[in-house]
């Protein structure tokens, strides 16, 4: 689905990433981890059209997603929840997820679609009314992940949604992703949190300074000796 | 249940709508020397005045972006109106104010007006609303400045404006300007278009587009990540306010004897400059199209018995001093909403018709919660 080759982006003078590929099947769940400043929030602005990369490509499906500008990639089926959640906090639940179905313009659709993620995020039902700035962190992240949901995408790119929670909350929102796996749709999620995020994932990739050091199996690299000194303190 | 609800709002504010329009219509036939001196006069100056603090509404409360020259769009509008009705009239195309040609060349000068203003805001607006916050601010002062400049270099509309310029007439003899009369009797015309403007707005940013042009106002990278191209709701939203500001400069020609360019200047010493609409909309409310509607008339009301009032010649020597200068007057009436409703007279609340019958009891319970808390 996602498919990512020999990709360069530099700040300037300060090249960021330094040739990453990667690629994400149809209906898998694909983490990326590393420490701060390796290059994963890079890597998904770059995907996302925030960024523009100075070599390598990025094609979603046959779709060269470098020369899509980034509004439109939502339409080819890609949505991402940002970092630090971005909700849009003067607004009601239920306003804030009718602004991530902008590109659907069937109604009954967009019925269907907030009816799903009601179902997903009891939380959210109760609160529909309520202004999203009110809403607590972790309902937060809740909502902008059915923000996402709301487009019908075939691929989700989230970053960091464990930021901020609670390790009950972080588990919670780990089971909804895990869950949103099992829908069908395919996510690549870009973690600190590397223990939450290898017991979930199918596949794993693990950036160092702008180069992926290590690739494979999520339970495999859960065990791995390497990835337990260096993440997850052992 | 909720449908009917609304089909209900909607056919009451249409009585109420109606009611407003027959009465000005009736006052419009009245023959009445207040009437025709002080009100007549009044209402039309409050009618672009709304306009104008509605239309910047939308720039400054929706989409949160601050710019500083409204009013060059407003002079656009009104010298495009006031030129192309002095032309019809020198070809003859109607003598009369009471004629249907005359009706005619005033829906012409207006829509026109409007038009001219909403494309000079795409050109402003394609390069200004790449900036953000100061910077948009800045830039959005220099065109209002610009404005002026060319206006009183082009050769047909006169270093003095339309009245000692190359087409040299007085405007309420030949274009557009009413005299006092019929001021009066076009009261009606006055309100009617406000009402147009009002709806018009009102629906815009209820609509899909104003969800959008809010979440812009909340966060510019959650909206980019639903997939909204956010420049292209900017300027949609900057035009659309230019059009209005069009529309206000279009009754200002009307409202007025000769147009004068200094009258649409960043600050002045009178009522209309692009400063003290944006105090308008602060006062009334960032992001409350009635708040704005309350503030322009407010505003006015100041502006009127400041220049009017024998209250001020009965004022003590030192106050009096401070009302000759009316700036300084309307920025300490800024200063004291602020700082008793932070978010202007109306925050960014609606006031609707179906509240008024709730307000005794939400007054009566907030003094009760004030005593309660000072009993605590």
């Amino acid at each position: 689905m996602l498919n990512i080759k020999d990709l360069c982006v530099s700040y300037g003078a300060i090249s960021a990433l330094k040739g990453i590929s990667l690629t994400v099947n149809d209906g898998e769940l694909v983490t990326l981890i590393g420490a701060n400043g390796a290059g994963k929030t890079t890597t998904l602005h770059t995907i996302s059209g925030l960024l523009k990369a100075s070599s390598g490509t990025i094609m979603l499906d046959d779709i060269d997603l470098q020369k899509t500008p980034a509004h439109k990639i939502i339409e080819y089926g890609m949505a991402q929840v940002p970092e630090g959640r971005h909700v849009f906090a003067q607004m009601t639940v239920l306003e804030n997820l009718y602004m991530g179905a902008y590109s659907i313009s069937d109604k009954k659709k967009i019925e269907d679609n907030i009816e799903w993620v009601f179902h997903h995020f009891p939380r959210l039902k109760e609160r529909s009314k309520q202004l999203a700035g009110t809403l607590s962190g972790g309902e937060q992240q809740m909502l902008a992940t059915g923000r996402a949901i709301m487009t019908n995408p075939k691929i989700v790119l989230m970053d960091e949604p464990s930021m901020g929670l609670s390790p009950l909350l972080v588990s919670e929102i780990f089971s909804i992703i895990k869950e949103l796996q099992k829908s069908g749709i395919t996510i690549l999620l870009v973690e600190q949190n590397a223990k939450m995020a290898l017991s979930i994932a199918d596949r794993a990739y693990v950036l160092e300074n702008g180069k992926i050091s290590m690739s494979g199996n999520a339970s495999e690299l859960l065990n791995d000796e390497r990835v337990k000194k260096a993440y997850l303190g052992a | 249940m909720k449908k009917e609800n609304t089909a209900f709002r909607y056919l009451i504010n249409l009585v109420a709508i109606i009611i407003l329009m027959v009465v000005f219509v009736v006052l419009s036939f009245h023959s009445n020397n207040t009437l025709k001196l002080k009100v007549a006069p009044a209402v039309w100056q409050c009618c672009y005045l709304i306009i104008m603090a509605a239309s910047l509404n939308l720039v400054l409360g929706y989409l949160g972006q601050l710019s500083l020259g409204h009013c060059g769009f407003m002079a656009v509008g009104a010298y495009t109106s006031a030129l192309i009705s002095l032309a019809l009239q020198r070809a003859g195309f109607y003598t009369e104010k009471n004629s249907i040609q005359f009706a005619i060349t005033l829906i012409i000068s207006i829509v026109a007006a409007a038009v001219v203003a909403a494309l000079i805001g795409v050109i402003v607006g394609i390069p200004a609303l790449r900036l953000k916050g100061d910077y948009l601010a800045i830039i959005t002062l220099g065109f209002g400045m610009i404005i002026v400049n060319l206006i009183n270099n082009i050769p047909f509309c006169g270093q003095q404006g339309l009245a000692e310029g190359a087409a040299s007439s007085a405007l309420y003899a030949n274009g557009l300007g009413f005299t006092n009369d019929e001021k009066q009797s076009f009261m009606w015309v006055g309100v009617l278009i406000v009402v147009l403007c009002m709806t018009t707005m009102v629906m815009f940013v209820r609509s899909k587009f104003g969800r959008v042009i809010r979440a812009i106002r909340d966060n510019e990278i959650a909206t980019s990540a639903t997939g909204n191209d956010i420049s292209y709701y900017k300027i949609l939203t900057f035009v659309f306010s230019a059009f209005f500001a069009g529309i206000a400069g279009a009754l200002y020609s009307c409202a007025n004897v000769s147009l004068a360019t200094t009258s649409f200047a960043f600050t002045n010493g009178s009522i209309l400059n692009s400063v003290f609409i944006v105090v308008t909309v602060v006062v009334g409310g960032m992001g409350s199209m009635t708040g704005s509607v309350i503030a322009a008339i407010g505003m006015f009301l100041l502006n009127y018995t400041i220049k009017n009032g024998s209250w001020v010649n009965a004022l003590p020597e030192f106050l009096k001093n401070v009302f000759t200068y009316p700036m300084l007057v309307y920025s300490i009436a800024l200063v004291i909403v602020i700082l008793f409703r932070p978010k202007g007279i109306m925050g960014d609340k609606e006031l609707s018709l179906f509240d008024i019958p709730g307000y005794p009891k939400r007054i009566a319970s907030y003094f009760k919660n004030k005593k309660a808390a000072k009993e605590v």
